[in-house]
């Protein structure tokens, strides 16, 4: 990639800015970009965690045939709910925390373009976030249609949580716009002189094709909610046959924001892993350019495939086969990016601390999931699969392998450069082996299950799945648990331990890297020089 | 700085706001494309013409009938027969009971769906109450008359046809659906 020089003098004037202010408004003023970075992952840990609290209601239920801890209604909100903090205020939040850190350090930028929309666009979500969760404990409850909100449930079968619900829906959406905007005109207006396009980071690249498709597909989810609303109160009949709607448009809709939506949560991890993988294997990436061609392919493949999640919705064949063949060829460049990281790892000098355990733990298993998603795009076959664990199984392997790893990955890779402290090793490892080990008994069997026929987002099931589903209750318990050592582990590096160097890692490359752990308050202040 | 962003900014916002109207645009695209596809059971609001019904003797269809006001929608509405056997390509006649229980005139219109969607380009109807609003003065009853063959192009996988109608209040404060808009403009 680039090379890079940089004036020895320029860390030392560092001292002579201002630094943050103190206490409470430092946070709640701050339009620095590294602040902002933290609170966004820490407000993505927190509703990692209280979205995980859900999904152990839902894994204790289903620990046994029957209903024992939670009424079906109740059970319906968890689903529901831990879909929506885990994919709109874990994964997503989390990336743009990422990004905030990252984007401005890695293109030599003093800071995100437009610093006080992006104060604007963190400090909306806590009150997005408050509004969904708080209207669980409202009369009859909160939303308990599945994350995707089909109509008529959300329209027609709905309580009035669905008003809270779309408001909440419609402030992710602007903090999500916000956020991407900021994003692509940092990256167009603020590289460092001599940053080329195709000399940025894969982690920036893999964020730009990202917060296009946020733009592209964020206000189609707005308009989908809206029709929600109006349809539920003012009258409409969007989805309502009754006045002339499709309850089935709702799905095209919907699943037009979906698609692109689930690679949004996973193109970054791209990057991610993409950064990575040369610093721990000493070498160059293999296959820079064929990176970002397949990365700008797979997004905008993600705009043709949206109708494989609707295969049983009774389309004409002519459209099944289009979208499944559609599907399948997002296999290729996805193959090409699996590939370049193998070939990156081939004869390199390998060492394995935690970040590449994740990331190698994230090559394998995010595969398992790709190769699961070419099943269910099998037309016939889904039909078979839909709506069953399988289904649950697959989007568990790349979202939380996936995505979430990816997101640990980042963590423990660029924390001693965030904290100037490097992290507990042997805590770290830790806590790897352990997520490893019981994510894959938590996940895996559900593939049996699903394909055995038990459906999702029931309460109880047959009695012949529930030994699997005892099973995959441990391992969900002992995932959730797991993942305490990695706050604790955070904690730790925080408050101190050994002093991290400016390189941090022996074969690490790009700006960030060049400036001291931890990162100055106001860093590239004058932009360094990129050969 | 800030100079250099704004272009960037305004454009970008453009495209925001460009795509929550595509997201409102996909509701007619959808339409249009399931006019000409059938995909979603909405039949035609045009009455067609006999020629081309030549009866096919040899086969059997059922045609289901279902009516139902919307929830809205006080009004008593129901087919006189609830199904009939009939060979593609035979002209039927049958009507649908309407009654306005309330003590007020009101007006209304019925929208059709066809299940499965597909058989919706083979339904075809000459005449039917659902081309026109229904006006109905305070405890006034109707007769509605529809009359409709099957296509015999019908494919040979569909057995059954269900015909649906929904009815619902048209007062002049609520927009009518572009379905209905057509269908008046064709009378």
């Amino acid at each position: 990639m680039s090379t890079v020089t940089t004036d020895p003098h320029a860390h030392a004037e560092h001292d002579h800015h201002h630094g943050p202010a103190k206490g409470l408004k430092r946070w709640l003023y701050t339009t620095n970009h590294k602040d902002i970075g933290t609170l966004y992952l820490l407000f993505a840990l927190t509703m990692f965690f209280i979205g995980g609290a859900m999904a152990m209601v839902i894994r204790a239920e289903l620990f046994q045939p029957g209903l024992q801890i939670v009424e079906p209604n109740f059970f319906n909100q968890m689903t529901t709910v831990h879909g929506l903090i885990m994919v709109f205020g874990a994964v997503m939040p989390a990336f743009t925390g990422l990004a905030n850190w990252l984007i401005p350090m890695m293109i030599g930028a003093p800071d995100m373009a437009l610093p006080r929309m992006n104060n604007w666009s963190f400090w909306i979500l806590p009150f997005a976030f408050s509004i969904l969760l708080l209207s669980l404990f409202m009369e009859g409850g909160g939303p308990s249609f599945g994350w995707t909100f089909y109509a008529p449930l959300s329209t027609t079968y709905s309580n009035d949580s669905t008003a809270l619900f779309v408001f909440s829906v419609h402030i992710m959406g602007i903090s999500s716009i916000m956020g991407a905007i900021n994003v692509i005109v940092t990256i167009m207006n603020l590289r460092a002189p001599g940053m080329t396009y195709m000399k940025m980071p894969l982690f920036v690249w893999t964020w730009f094709i990202t917060a296009y498709l946020l733009i592209a597909v964020m206000p189609v989810l707005a308009g989908a909610v809206t029709m929600v609303l109006t349809d539920k109160y003012f009258g409409t009949s969007f989805f309502d046959a009754a006045g002339g709607g499709d309850p089935v448009l709702f799905q095209h809709i919907f699943w037009f924001f979906g698609h692109p939506e689930v690679y949004i949560m996973i193109l970054p991890a791209f990057g991610i892993i993409s950064a990575i993988v040369p610093t721990f294997a000493r070498k160059p990436l293999f296959g820079y350019a064929s990176m970002v061609y397949a990365t700008a392919s797979i997004a905008l493949l993600s705009f043709l495939v949206w109708a494989h999640h609707m295969f049983t919705t009774g389309m004409p064949v002519f459209a099944e086969l289009f979208f499944m063949y559609c599907t399948m060829l997002i296999a290729v460049p996805t193959g090409v990016k699996v590939f370049n990281w193998v070939a990156t790892m081939w004869r390199g000098a390998m060492t394995f601390e935690v970040p590449m355990m994740f990331a190698l733990a994230f090559i394998v298993l995010f595969t398992i999931g790709g190769f699961s998603g070419l099943m269910l795009a099998i037309t016939p076959a889904d039909f078979q699969y839909h709506d069953t664990y399988f289904v649950v199984a697959h989007f568990h392997y790349v979202l939380v392998t996936g995505a979430i790893f990816s997101i640990m990955a980042a963590a423990y890779y660029w924390l001693p450069k965030w904290t100037g402290h490097m992290y507990d090793e042997t805590l770290g490892q830790w806590h790897f082996w352990c997520s490893l080990i019981s994510v894959n008994v938590l996940f895996f069997p559900m593939h049996f299950v699903g394909l055995a026929g038990m459906p999702r987002r029931i309460p109880d099931y047959a009695l012949q799945f529930a030994d699997f589903n005892a099973l995959i209750s441990i391992g969900g318990f002992a995932f959730g648990l797991s993942q305490l050592l990695f706050v604790w582990l955070v904690v730790k590096c925080i408050k101190g331990g050994e002093k991290a160097t400016a390189e941090v890692w022996e074969g690490a490359e790009g700006l960030e890297w060049t400036i001291p752990s931890p990162a100055p308050y106001h860093s590239f202040t004058t932009p360094p020089e990129i050969k | 700085m800030a100079l250099k962003h704004q272009p960037v900014v305004v454009k970008l916002c453009l495209l925001t706001a460009a795509m929550f109207g595509f997201g409102y645009a996909l509701v007619p695209l959808y339409d249009v494309f399931c006019d000409l596809t059938g995909l979603n059971g909405k039949t035609s609001t045009m009455a067609a013409t006999a020629e081309a019904a030549i009866p096919d003797k040899q086969r059997e269809v059922l045609v289901e009938f279902i009516a139902r006001p919307n929830n809205n929608m006080p009004w008593v509405f129901e087919p006189v027969v609830h199904k009939l056997r009939v060979h593609p390509g035979e002209i039927h006649r049958i009507d649908y009971l309407a009654h306005n229980v309330t003590g007020r005139a009101m007006t209304a219109q019925a929208v059709p769906s066809v299940s499965p969607g597909q058989a919706a380009l083979y339904f075809n109807k000459m005449e039917c109450f659902c081309f026109t609003q229904q006006h109905l003065t305070a405890g006034q009853q109707l007769l509605m008359p529809l009359q409709f063959y099957v296509d015999p192009a019908l494919p040979e996988q569909f057995s059954t046809i269900t015909l649906s109608y929904t009815l619902y209040e048209v007062d002049a404060a609520t927009p009518v659906t572009a379905q209905t808009a057509t269908g008046d403009n064709n009378e």
